[in-house]
This record gives structure tokens, sequence and C-alpha cells, in this order.
């Protein structure tokens, strides 16, 4: 008996702290490198910075010698904003890659929610495989998917898509479909989808089918019935699915690259121009170490929020 | 349709009529062509055992399920075309689905924010603190239900379902969610209340005690058909079939066919002398059903002997085979020659200063013919 117990205890601490490690190993420490990467200061070398401390043979302590110089490139930039003029590639670039995971978050819940909802209301036999269906895209690679959407979108009259509008007439020359925020918008709500099905669909399937019918009792019309209690009460699986989507479409830098061709900016883009041609990466490190900071203040924020508003999971009390 | 209302209103006025309504699910018969009329400020229940069909006639009337057949005429308007939402009726549900995310004036006020034409804000909060003052939840309006005693959400529930004055009250098993003692004592306060509040009210439920404690008549269900409709007393009294003699408290079932004005079968050891104007005919299979507590015991040889039995008195001897004691009163399984098991409920009073009988002792069971229910089906 003792002895198992030992052992139970000792199992519980190292699945504990296997997360742990984890995080340790691939997250902590990378970032404290490219942290590190991104305070040395450029230099025709390999690896081309030199880095922020150094020691010398003897030394205690190493020498300090941070250079800032990358993140006041950034912070000029955004004291610039409005100066006409400016040159604003950074910011435009985080702009946009803002502006870009947004649309494609609120239209990825727009087209998702429906997908969650009818599944999450479908007979309990039929919805594993309905699951299944949103998941199918993803055994296929997916880099050919989107070399796949390239060949819909191609701008030619060879595009399967603007074969289709000449075939029909509505279209008298071929469109420009590919290499704009469009075809970047498209690809990145045909790519993240699933990921904000899946979490609305776990939310919504523990949604008490009587809170529907009280409201519908009480009068409520079918469309109220949605407003006030399945919205409200699906807000956590909104948020997890907003912020799966939205954060990697943030970075996201496949897509961009091969649908939006080279006018598409965004700040993944960015990082990889630093790191690859400009030779800089102290830039390029210091763009990714904002970006994780600009992408945890609204994670704490809806964390925050969700915690403080207690138990909203959509069943209904059962304290006795 | 409005010739049939006319009819009901010249006898006794019906509030609600349910005509001939059925309901199938897949190739189950959840409800049979059930016929039931109410009248205005009756509370009525549905009593059965689970999968009896009485929950979806509650549903049917709430409008969360439509009849395959028949219709549902409530105070002269045809529900039958009208959905859940329009209807005036409002149901407290089993798990009482209160709103989790809503407090509960929320809660309260829910139905009374979709009235149209619109209520004021001043209307809807005056309507709440009322309904709230009723149940007595006035200190809990800006509780979340997950905060509340099982009791408690119970109360918000009534209140959110009285807020909008229904023409109909349905309540689907209200207290199976509560502990047995606060049970017990919430059966009064509702019925009080719904008295007070006087309101039309349906109750469904598989206890047979709450049914007999809340409601004025009772509607026995089983396998989606009603079998009897009357009061507690008689349902219990003159139950006209077996399910229902057997389902409302206890009851000795003797079966056996009529054979010279009496009625014969293994059951018992002598042919049972039936009540008079029983109204069977020679060769009729018939059951005779008699209450515990009309099953007379005695010691066997002390009483009987020398006496001579009234003609109409059924009687037999057996074995005391368990004994139940429950304070006021005993009961007995006594077990007869043929290994019949008769039930016999005593008062405790009833041996005077005798010792009461215990195991394998031999007793006399009686009763008298009138005391028996005759029973065909």
């Amino acid at each position: 008996m003792r002895r198992q117990h030992f052992f139970l205890a000792r199992g519980r601490f190292w699945v504990g702290m296997l997360p742990w490690a984890w995080m340790l190993l691939f997250f902590a420490l990378p970032f404290a490198l490219i942290l590190k990467v991104s305070l040395s200061t450029p230099e025709l070398a390999i690896p081309p910075y030199l880095p922020p401390f150094v020691m010398e043979p003897g030394d205690v302590l190493p020498h300090l010698r941070p250079d800032f110089a990358s993140y006041r490139r950034l912070h000029d930039e955004l004291l610039a904003l409005g100066t006409p003029g400016a040159d604003l590639q950074y910011l435009a670039a985080w702009g946009n890659s803002l502006l870009l995971a947004a649309l494609t978050t609120l239209l990825c819940l727009l087209i998702g929610y429906p997908f969650a909802y009818h599944i999450a209301r479908s007979r309990e036999a039929a919805r594993n495989t309905l699951l299944m269906l949103v998941m199918l895209p993803f055994w296929t690679s997916f880099l050919l998917r989107v070399y796949a959407w390239m060949v819909l979108l191609d701008s030619s009259e060879l595009g399967l898509i603007n074969r289709v509008l000449l075939a029909a007439g509505l279209v008298d020359a071929p469109l420009q479909l590919l290499y704009n925020q469009g075809a970047v918008l498209v690809g990145m709500v045909y790519s993240y989808l699933p990921f904000m099905v899946l979490p609305l669909y776990a939310n919504l399937v523990k949604l008490d089918p009587q809170l529907l019918e009280a409201a519908a009792d009480l009068g409520a019309r079918p469309w109220t019935t949605f407003l006030r209690v399945t919205l409200p009460l699906s807000r956590r699986g909104i948020v997890a699915g907003s912020m799966l989507v939205f954060i990697p479409a943030v970075g996201e830098f496949v897509i961009p690259d091969l649908l939006g061709g080279g006018d598409v900016l965004m700040i993944g883009r960015k990082i990889w121009e630093d790191f690859g041609p400009n030779q800089d990466w102290p830039m390029a490190a210091a763009v990714a170490v904002t970006m994780v900071l600009v992408l945890i203040a609204p994670i704490v924020l809806l964390h925050r929020h969700g915690r403080a508003d207690g138990r909203t999971d959509g069943r209904s009390g059962e304290a006795g | 349709m409005d010739q049939a209302g006319e009819k009901g209103a010249a006898n006794r006025r019906a509030y609600l009529r349910i005509e001939g309504v059925t309901k199938r699910f897949d190739d189950t018969l959840a409800v049979d062509e059930v016929s039931l009329e109410i009248g205005e400020r009756e509370i009525f229940a549905l009593l059965g055992s689970s999968g009896c069909g009485k929950t979806t006639l509650l549903r049917m009337l709430a409008g969360l399920e439509t009849p395959d057949a028949g219709r549902i005429v409530l105070d002269g308007e045809n529900l039958a075309e009208v959905p859940a939402h329009r209807r005036p009726t409002n149901m407290m549900f089993q798990s009482y689905a209160l709103f989790p995310h809503m407090t509960v004036e929320a809660n309260v006020a829910f139905g009374l924010w979709q009235e149209r034409p619109r209520l004021t804000r001043a209307e809807v909060e005056a309507r709440v603190a009322e309904m709230l003052d009723l149940v007595q939840m006035q200190r809990y309006a800006r509780r979340k239900p997950h905060e509340l005693s099982g009791g408690q959400q119970q109360r918000v529930a009534l209140a959110r379902s009285l807020a909008k004055e229904p023409k109909l009250l349905l309540l689907d098993e209200p207290l199976a969610a509560l502990d047995k003692k606060i049970r017990q004592r919430t059966q009064l306060e509702l019925v009080n209340l719904i008295e007070r509040v006087g309101v039309t009210c349906i109750l469904v439920t598989h206890d047979q005690e709450e049914a007999m404690t809340m409601a004025g008549r009772i509607g026995v269900m089983n396998e989606g058909r009603l079998l009897q409709v009357g009061t507690p007393g008689e349902i219990y009294e003159t139950p006209d079939c077996r399910f229902t003699a057997e389902f409302i408290g206890e009851a000795n079932l003797f079966h056996g066919r009529v054979a010279d004005g009496a009625l014969a079968g293994a059951d018992f050891p002598a042919a049972i002398v039936l009540p008079p104007e029983a109204g069977l005919a020679e060769g009729d299979e018939a059951w005779v059903s008699v209450r515990p507590e009309r099953v007379s015991l005695s010691r066997a040889g002390a009483a009987s002997a020398g006496v001579s039995e009234p003609a109409d008195c059924n009687a037999a001897t057996g074995e005391v085979a368990d004994i139940a004691y429950l304070g006021s009163h005993s009961v007995y399984h006594v077990r007869l020659a043929n290994g019949r098991i008769v039930i016999a409920s005593v008062p405790s009073v009833h041996w005077g200063d005798a010792p009461p009988p215990t195991w394998g002792d031999v007793l006399r069971v009686a009763w008298f013919a009138p005391d028996g229910v005759v029973l065909t089906r």
C-alpha cells in the first residue's frame, strides 16, 4: 500500500512536470534566445549580430551592452504616426496583420457558428460524422490546400473561378482574384475555420436544450432566444475559438506569401525578410518579441473577464 | 368547432378541452387518444410511472410537441396552430431550466420583456417584485441560480412561470428534484400559492402521494392512455382497472370467473362473495381488489369458534410471513394455504393488551364483500 502510494505520488509529480518542462524547453528558452537577439547589435558575422553581453576571461559577471536600436525603430514609427512621408513599414505591416486577423476571426465566427450550432443540435449519432467532415480538409497537406486556392483564384482565363465567370458571361475579362488582400482573407478563413468550429461546438453541445424550451415557453421568439440565451451562454466558446483563430492569424506567413504575393505586407513576412534577405536579426527578433507581448495582453484580459463572470457554462444550476 | 364550444359551455364550462390527442414517436405511441376536460382554477394531476406519456401530454399543452391528431382548446381558443412562444401557457420544468447567466430577477423578468404590446421598465420591475414577494425570494433577487438551494430555485422557477399570468400553469414533476422532507412541506405551500393566484394548473407526477395531496382531480395514465379520472378519493376507493388499483396505494387482487354468483379462482381458497350490484354474468372473468386496511385479522380458532360467519364475509386462514411495524399501524403479509400473500394493514391498538401476532402465527383474514371492488380490466 505505502509503496504504491509513493509511486502514485511520484507519478503524479512527473506527469505534472511534463507540460512545464515542455513549456520551458519550447517556449521560455526560445523566447529568451529571441529576446537576447533583439537586444543585440547587427553585425556582418555568423551569426549576424553582437550579443548584448560579453564574458571576457576572468570576468565574474558578463559585461552588458544591450542595443535598443530595433525597439527604438518600432517606437519611432509609433511616434511618427500621422506624419506625412514617414517610413512606417513595420507599423503598416502590424496594422495590416491585425486587420486581416480580425477580419478572419469575424468571418470564421459568422461562418463557424452555424456550423457548430447545427452539429451540436444534430442527433448524437450524427455528431461525430459531422465533426469528422469539418476536420476532413486537415487530412490533406496544408500547403496543398493553399495551392488549390491559387488554382481556383488564378487571375488568368485559366483560373477555375474566372473560367466559370467567363463561361457564364458574367464578366468580359478575367478578374484579378489572386495576389491581393481578398485572396489572403479567403485563404485564412478557409484554413482557420475548424479552429473556430471545434471549441464552439464543444461549448454549444453542453447547452441544455430545456433552456431554449423555457425561453420559448416564456414567449421569446427563436431569434430572441438566440440573442438572449444561446449567444450569452456560448460566450466562452466564442472567446476560445476567436483566440485560436486570431493569434495564429496575426503571425501567419505562408498564406499571405502564397496568395497575397508581394503586395500584402504582414508582420510574419517582415520577420521573414529581416531574418532572411535583410540580415537584420535583431530587428526581426524585436518584432517577434513585441508580437508576443501584444498578443498576450488580450489573452490575459479575456481570461480575467471570463473568470470574474463565474459559472456561465450553459447548464442550469444544480447547486443543492 | 364553435358548435362544440357552445355545447361545452352549456353544461359545465370546460376551461381546457383535450380531444383525442395522439402523439407517436417513431414506432411508439406516446400518447394514445387522450380526451380530458378541466375546469377553470382546477388543479389537476396527471399521474403515472415514467414513460407513460404524461410529460409528452404536458409538452403538447405547452406547444413544445405537436400532436399527431386531436385538438387542444383552451378558453375557447384552439391551440393546435399556436407556437409555444405565443401560447397563454407557462411551464415549470422538472430541472427548473433557470437561465444560469441571469440573476433571479432577470429570470423572472424574462417572460415579461417578451409581452406585446411591450411593458415599461417600471411595469416589469413592479411585477417582478410582486412575484418574488409571492414566493418570498425578494432577498435573493440579485443572486444567480447556482447560488441558490434546490428549494429556492424551485420557487424562482415558479415565480417565473407565474409572472405572465398564464391561463394554464404546467408543472412537470414540480417537486421531484427536492429532498423528501422539503418536498412534503412544499406540496401544501405550492397548492396554497396556486390557489391564491387562482390559476388553472396541470401537474405531472409519478408520486401518487404528491398527486393526492396537491390535486383536486387526478388522471391516471399508463402506456399513453388515460385510464381513470377522478378525485383522489374516487381513484383510491373505486379504481376501475387493475392498473389504477395497484398503482395507487396497495391492493390485494384476486382473479377468477363468476360461478354461481361468486368469484371462483385459484387466488383464494373459497369462492369470493361479490359486492352487491357487481354487474357480472356467469362465466365472466373478473378481479376483486381489496385494500389492506379493509382486511381484518384475528387469531384463528379463537374468535371464529362457535360464531357463524356472516353470509357476505370472505375469510381464510394463513400464516404470518412478514410484519412491517409502522408505529400507528402494522402491515401483515399473511400466506394462505395456496401460497398467496394477503396484505392487511392493522391499527396497532387492534390487538389490545394481548401481544400482537408474530411470524409463523396462524391468522384468519377476512373482508366484507362490499369492501371489495370488482374490476373487469
